[in-house]
């Protein structure tokens, strides 16, 4: 890291060379690093304080072609009071929605602090031209979206065009203004984890708030070994600039054995400082469920069935 | 701050006598002396068991029991002995959980361990050797190798059921007996072991268990009666071993000390190689013979890396091994815990460095926290000793051919692990180290098919795999 961090995009080869003098990954150890930690074993107290730790940080998403303002005003209802039964089940950090729906999330999250943020960029393939991700971006900030989550060109990337995807984000960035911007690398396409570590400084350099792993609409999807990889490059990108970054894994994460996995890591990989929504978060929309079930018996002793949970 | 509950491992399942006698020719025998020792958990100092000391005429009588049952057994076919060695497998697996929290209350080693990495190996051994019983004259010694006789084997406290399993099932698939001496402190799996036997109907004789300490061992290593020893221990007795069956028809194997080297070059996957260190050197709170305790660092990235080994030796956990949380657990004895403060205090005396995180030690019990020892020098004692214990001596070097030089310059020679992104380089080193296994991107794996020994004053004679087989057949 010899070049001043401002520099490093001046031209393509430097991106490049900056990017390629990272540190490597190595999958095996990733891999065993990760799996160690998926053994933690949490109970008692430090699960019900996780369980409510991981209530909070959940994005609820819904993003299908079917969506509808019904059926986003439903959600935003259970992201502001996840258990109707229990009043002291905190609320979700934000709901995730395509553009047009922004405007309807907002309405119905007024006031309640949970936050509104959208796919932009041509979600989820990210095959657009550069204005029609720009405008886009505005359309969702101008209908109050608080966080864009961008996707970046993974095409671009794979080619070696750092310079293309540095310079989108940057763009991207600028067009969101105050709203927070998460960048989506879609691990699952970059296929090596050094692919993930240098996406992860790529976006952090252009000016990312948060990197998150996936759209959700490729398999894999968030894994415990990517997180790893991109919980290391935020506690480094701290150590380098100063500056703090977010992360957040997203898709597949169903149960709350699942979620507690990624806070385990979390905690021993960039550190408690990062158990934060404001710094990690679960984008999952099944996963909410799973919690409100487990903190149940961990308060009752028992099971109740699904029914006793709402499908919203 | 999140902070984790304590995760006990109950050890309800564990039944431990009050006090065990000898296991001779399938059954327990009283010893003829009266002396007894005391087995520690070392975590708490309480008293777990009381074990016989076997004397002379003991030895003799198991050696005696192994010697009539060696026609027996090394007549069977080997498809039989591998029904034998497949059931003692299957029976290590369905007891894994007991044998786990037996092992950890009585070494101090971490339940993660004991039941991530000790237990599912000592199973691979059975199994993997289990396999070779019948195909021994296609392992490349002639078409007929036959076992050598009775042997007697002496094993070392760190990974007390894993060395059983190192010695013994080799032993067994090539036809000979088995008189084992398990450490003096870490006595408990070796017996459940005995018992293992006996619920797989193993013939009398075949496995003899004397508990004792090493007025024992030299008791078994000089019997007449024993065809064959092999050691896992220090240097110091190996070479007193070695002394002593000079000039006999005796075969020996011995795996003692190391300091082995762990190489980390500019172009490293510093993350993983951050892993590597720490499982290479605080794995089983350092009691590793093969454990990396100098790191080797080249200057470039000295900086880097060791700011990212202590973040990262800042999360390590020590405490109750029975808590699957647990990292790191206690030292096996008071004695070891003294040889480790004075390496240490040497250490910091002729002036390396010392630093450790700060980490809560419990009030009672043997403890040691992990500790980095930094401006070492080869001349320094921690350099050059084995401390056996978490204590990780950093130094640096400039060139691959400084760092092959700097690893090599030791008078063991045991294992080595190498760090770098560059396949050719790893190749180039792999050749030039004086090492019995040279890991490349990791640290401290083992498999039952990867044959492990030293060099130099790390012994001679190889473990596992098919070169394994070559210590328990006349070739």
């Amino acid at each position: 890291m010899t070049t001043p961090l401002a520099e490093v995009a001046s031209s393509p080869s430097t991106l490049r060379a900056f990017l390629h003098g990272l540190p490597g990954v190595d999958r095996v150890g990733a891999d065993a690093r990760a799996a160690m930690l998926g053994t933690r074993s949490i109970k008692t107290t430090a699960k019900k304080q996780a369980i409510d730790m991981a209530i909070g940080m959940v994005d609820l998403t819904t993003l299908e072609g079917a969506d509808t303002p019904g059926k986003v005003r439903a959600m935003c209802a259970k992201a502001v009071r996840p258990d109707p039964a229990d009043s002291s089940v905190p609320p979700v950090a934000a709901v995730c929605v395509y553009p047009d729906l922004v405007a309807t999330a907002v309405e119905a999250l007024a006031g309640s602090g949970v936050k509104v943020a959208s796919v932009a960029t041509s979600f989820p393939s990210g095959r657009s031209s550069l204005e029609v991700k720009v405008a886009e971006t505005r359309l969702a900030v101008a209908a109050g979206a608080a966080e864009i989550d961008m996707v970046i060109d993974r095409g671009a990337f794979l080619a070696g065009d750092y310079l293309k995807v540095y310079e989108e984000i940057v763009a991207t960035k600028e067009a969101c203004a105050d709203a927070h911007l998460k960048v989506i690398l879609e691990t699952g396409e970059l296929a090596t984890y050094d692919n993930v570590r240098r996406a992860s400084w790529l976006a952090m350099i252009a000016g990312a708030d948060f990197i998150k792993t996936s759209t959700g609409k490729v398999s894999p999807a968030a894994t415990l070994p990517v997180t790893l990889v991109m919980l290391e490059a935020v506690r480094d990108f701290l150590t380098a600039t100063g500056r703090k970054v977010g992360v957040k894994p997203a898709g597949g994460i169903r149960t709350t054995k699942d979620a507690i996995k990624y806070l385990v890591l979390v905690n021993e990989t960039a550190g408690p400082d990062w158990l934060d929504p404001d710094w990690f978060r679960l984008g999952a929309s099944s996963l909410l469920n799973d919690l409100l079930m487990q903190r149940q018996k961990m308060a009752t002793g028992r099971y109740a069935g699904p029914d006793y949970f709402t499908l919203d | 701050m999140f902070e984790y509950a304590p995760a006990p491992e109950s050890r309800d399942i564990v039944d431990i006598r009050p006090s065990y006698g000898l296991f001779i020719n399938g059954e327990w025998v009283e010893p003829q002396g009266e002396e007894r020792h005391k087995t520690v958990n070392p975590a708490t100092e309480e008293v777990l068991a009381e074990v016989a000391w076997a004397g002379e005429a003991d030895v003799d009588r198991a050696v005696q029991a192994a010697a009539k049952a060696f026609p027996v057994w090394s007549a069977m076919p080997g498809a039989e002995r591998a029904k034998y060695l497949f059931r003692i497998a299957r029976i290590i697996q369905e007891r894994a959980r007991e044998l786990a929290v037996l092992e950890t209350l009585d070494n101090g080693k971490p339940i993660r361990e004991s039941r991530d990495v000790d237990l599912p190996l000592v199973a691979a051994h059975f199994f993997y050797y289990a396999g070779w019983a019948d195909k021994l004259s296609y392992a490349g010694f002639g078409p007929d190798p036959r076992p050598l006789g009775v042997a007697g084997q002496v094993i070392p406290w760190n990974f007390p059921l894993l060395m059983l399993a190192w010695k013994i099932a080799p032993a067994l698939a090539c036809g000979n007996t088995v008189v084992l001496k398990p450490a003096e402190t870490t006595p408990l799996t070796a017996l459940a072991f005995a018992d293992i036997c006996r619920q797989a109907d193993l013939p009398p004789g075949v496995v003899n268990i004397v508990t004792g300490a090493g007025e024992t061992g030299a008791a078994l290593v000089d019997h007449p009666g024993v065809d064959k020893v092999a050691f896992t221990g220090s240097t110091e007795v190996g070479r007193l071993i070695a002394r002593s069956l000079a000039g006999t028809r005796k075969k020996l194997t011995l795996e003692l000390g190391g300091k082995a080297a762990n190489i980390v070059f500019e172009d490293a996957p510093l993350d993983q190689a951050v892993e590597g260190i720490v499982n290479g050197i605080f794995f089983n709170q350092g009691h590793v013979c093969c454990a990396g305790s100098r790191l080797l660092v080249q200057e470039s990235v000295a900086a880097d890396l060791l700011e990212a080994l202590k973040r990262r030796l800042g999360t390590l956990r020590l405490g109750d091994p029975l808590d699957k949380n647990t990292d790191i657990g206690a030292i096996n004895s008071a004695e070891q815990l003294a040889k480790i403060r004075e390496l240490s205090e040497a250490g910091e005396a002729e002036g390396a460095e010392r630093w450790s995180p700060a980490c809560p030690i419990p009030d009672r019990g043997y403890w040691f926290p992990p500790t980095l020892f930094t401006g070492v020098a080869q001349s320094h004692r921690i350099a050059r000793e084995e401390i056996f214990g978490p204590v990780l001596s950093v130094l640096t070097f400039r060139t691959p051919a400084e760092a092959v030089e700097k690893a090599n310059n030791t008078p063991y020679g045991l294992s080595a692990g190498v760090w770098t992104e560059k396949g050719s380089r790893m190749l180039w080193m792999a050749s030039r180290l004086r090492a019995g296994v040279v890991w490349s991107n990791t640290f401290n794996r083992f498999d039952p098919t990867s044959p492990f020994g030293g060099y130099k004053e790390s012994g001679y004679g190889r473990e596992g795999g098919r070169h394994g087989l070559e210590a328990y057949l006349a070739v």
